[in-house]
């Protein structure tokens, strides 16, 4: 039995990908706790930006609204959402971690509504929020979400925010900034890249514990298999040690 | 200028800039006292069918007072910017306030889960939805406050968000790039919570701006509460401070704790327990009412409201979680 949960290992998995120097944009929850992960153990000068305003804070405990006051908390700035906003869309935010009801094999997600009818919806949920504006603009957008084949559905019943659009050029040929799109997508199975021509989702590394088989029959779509598909590395006792004492130690959201 | 593509959504304010300069000519710059009572404010300044704006972020820096008013004063038929609205949506689905809708975000109280009476409001098909960004609203607030017509954004093209907006595709005459162009929002009125505040209207604020202070050069007519009342002596002494001018203002309310059970940067931390509890009671449609009657209805004001949920004990714990973070787990 192993001594942490997918959770942990989900958050594990993304504060790896933040190297130092880099620039996050991040929301409540799991993402936020990669980040505060990533700066305690591996990136010090990790950027640290909130949508709402918040740059470059030192946060002491987990936000609980991406606008509470923990997010300036010793921060460099108390800016605005324009501030923000205009900083990832001038090019200078490398990273993001946004989530959503569904997910299709070209990492375009729903967080807006399921059914057909706009103006009546049979299930509304929040929308956007800043999710479309820092998937238009970071360079690289990531997602953590559990697997299930719902959620990685064959076709989302609302795009809320642009993964690699119909793959292919169509998300250059739409107009959003060059050579910004889904990066890689986080499971508490599997880690999936795009394929570069396809722009389609690909198993580029397995979580212990899992199968190939798995994370297939966990996806609604077919998922394209990178050459070489490496055994994904376990969250080490330093990383965990951060994790439960320091960020998260009533378990908000590694006890999920 | 050629539209290359155009979203289905509706547009429920006017962008036609002439008009908002018409309107801005006659607003008064006179510089005289506006200090009044919520309830004076929301009788003056909001009006049934009237397009509505709330300032701060969801459950930060809210002017949860006049949230409050407007449902208790029954105002309908309004249009909002439901822009990073969390825990004022929530207040202003309870007295169905509105029946057109810019979304951005709405429904959601981020990490605390999602308010089942927003949802059901929603999903009712009572309200005319137009379909946005946080940052897309954000430019129509900056389009508005700078007095032109709309705002090139590099935003939501590609998705259904951009098909059930009301936003056009256009080309740059310069570059040929896409952008989509988002129109200005005027709002009748909006309502703001700052730390202080002078009888003028001159307003300071700490911490994030969200979009405040483009919603504040954007609005018609603007009801500022603060958290206290200063000198026009001490705005003079450092203007610096100064982040929204007088002439924007036309009603300043002092209410101390005024986002409560919102978060107020540097005052307050938010009564977690009471959004809670908030959550909780909306998934009993009768349990909710007697709620919703004890907090808002029967409530005099905004500090009825904090008495009923604490008063001045529960302030002080909100204060000292504000000030020592590692005190807020215990």
């Amino acid at each position: 039995m192993a001594d942490y949960n997918t959770m942990e290992l989900m958050i594990c998995t993304a504060a790896r990908e933040l190297e130092d120097g880099a620039c996050v944009g991040v929301g409540t929850g799991a993402p936020c706790a990669a980040a505060m992960l990533s700066q305690k153990a591996h990136s010090p000068n990790l950027v640290i930006l909130f949508e709402a305003g918040g740059a470059a804070p030192l946060i002491p405990e987990m936000p609980i609204s991406v606008g509470d006051s923990r997010t300036t908390w010793k921060a460099v700035m108390a800016s605005g959402m324009c501030e923000i906003m205009e900083t990832a869309c001038r090019g200078m935010l490398d990273y993001t971690f946004l989530g959503g009801a569904q997910i299709d094999m070209y990492g375009n997600l729903n967080s807006t509504r399921i059914g057909p009818d706009h103006q009546k919806p049979k299930v509304r949920f929040p929308g956007s929020g800043g999710a479309n504006d820092f998937g238009s603009f970071c360079w690289r957008m990531m997602v953590m979400t559990p697997q299930d084949p719902k959620r990685f559905a064959e076709k989302c019943s609302y795009i809320t925010t642009p993964g690699w659009l119909q793959g292919g050029d169509s998300r250059a040929k739409s107009g959003l900034p060059l050579g910004a799109g889904p990066y890689k997508i986080i499971t508490n199975m599997a880690v999936m890249d795009f394929e570069p021509e396809s722009k389609r989702m690909r198993i580029i590394a397995i979580n212990p514990g899992y199968a190939e088989k798995d994370v297939q029959d966990n996806c609604g779509f077919e998922l394209l298999k990178a050459k070489k598909i490496v055994e994904n590395k376990p969250p080490t006792k330093h990383e965990l040690t951060i994790l439960r004492e320091e960020i998260d130690p009533y378990r908000y959201v590694i006890g999920r | 200028m050629e539209v290359l593509a155009q979203g289905i959504g509706p547009i429920f304010t006017d962008p036609d800039a002439d008009k908002a300069r018409a309107f801005f000519r006659k607003k008064s710059r006179a510089l005289k006292p506006k200090v009044m009572s919520v309830k004076e404010a929301v009788e003056k300044f909001v009006h049934d069918g009237e397009y509505l704006c709330i300032g701060g972020f969801g459950a930060n820096r809210i002017p949860a007072a006049v949230c409050h008013e407007i449902v208790r004063q029954g105002r309908k038929n309004m249009g909002f910017a439901g822009h990073t609205s969390t825990h004022d949506f929530q207040i202003l689905c309870a007295g169905e306030v509105f029946n057109k809708l810019d979304v951005a975000y709405i429904v959601g109280l981020e990490a605390r889960g999602l308010s089942a009476n927003a949802r059901k409001y929603m999903e009712s098909g009572k309200v005319n939805v137009s379909e946005w960004t946080n940052y897309s609203l954000s430019v129509r607030f900056k389009a508005a406050a700078a007095g032109v017509s709309f705002y090139p954004s590099r935003n939501i093209m590609g998705t259904d968000t951009f098909q059930y907006s009301g936003a056009k595709i256009i080309e740059c005459p310069f570059t040929g790039t896409k952008y989509a162009a988002m129109p200005a929002i005027w709002p009748d009125v909006s309502a703001i919570h700052v730390h202080e505040a002078d009888i003028y209207g001159n307003c300071r604020i700490r911490g994030i701006t969200v979009s405040d202070l483009d919603l504040a050069r954007a609005s018609k007519h603007l009801i500022i509460t603060c958290e206290r009342l200063i000198q026009n002596d001490e705005i003079r002494r450092d203007p610096s401070f100064t982040s929204i001018p007088y002439w924007c203002v036309d009603a300043v309310c002092e209410v101390p704790y005024g986002s409560y059970p919102g978060n107020m940067y540097g005052e307050y931390f938010s009564d977690e327990e009471h959004i809670k509890e908030w959550l909780k009671v909306e998934e009993n449609p009768e349990e909710f009412k007697k709620f919703l009657e004890k907090n808002i209805y029967s409530c005099k004001d905004h500090f009825e409201y904090i008495e009923r949920n604490g008063g001045m004990h529960k302030l002080l714990k909100l204060r000292e979680k504000e000030f020592m973070f590692s005190k807020a787990r215990d």
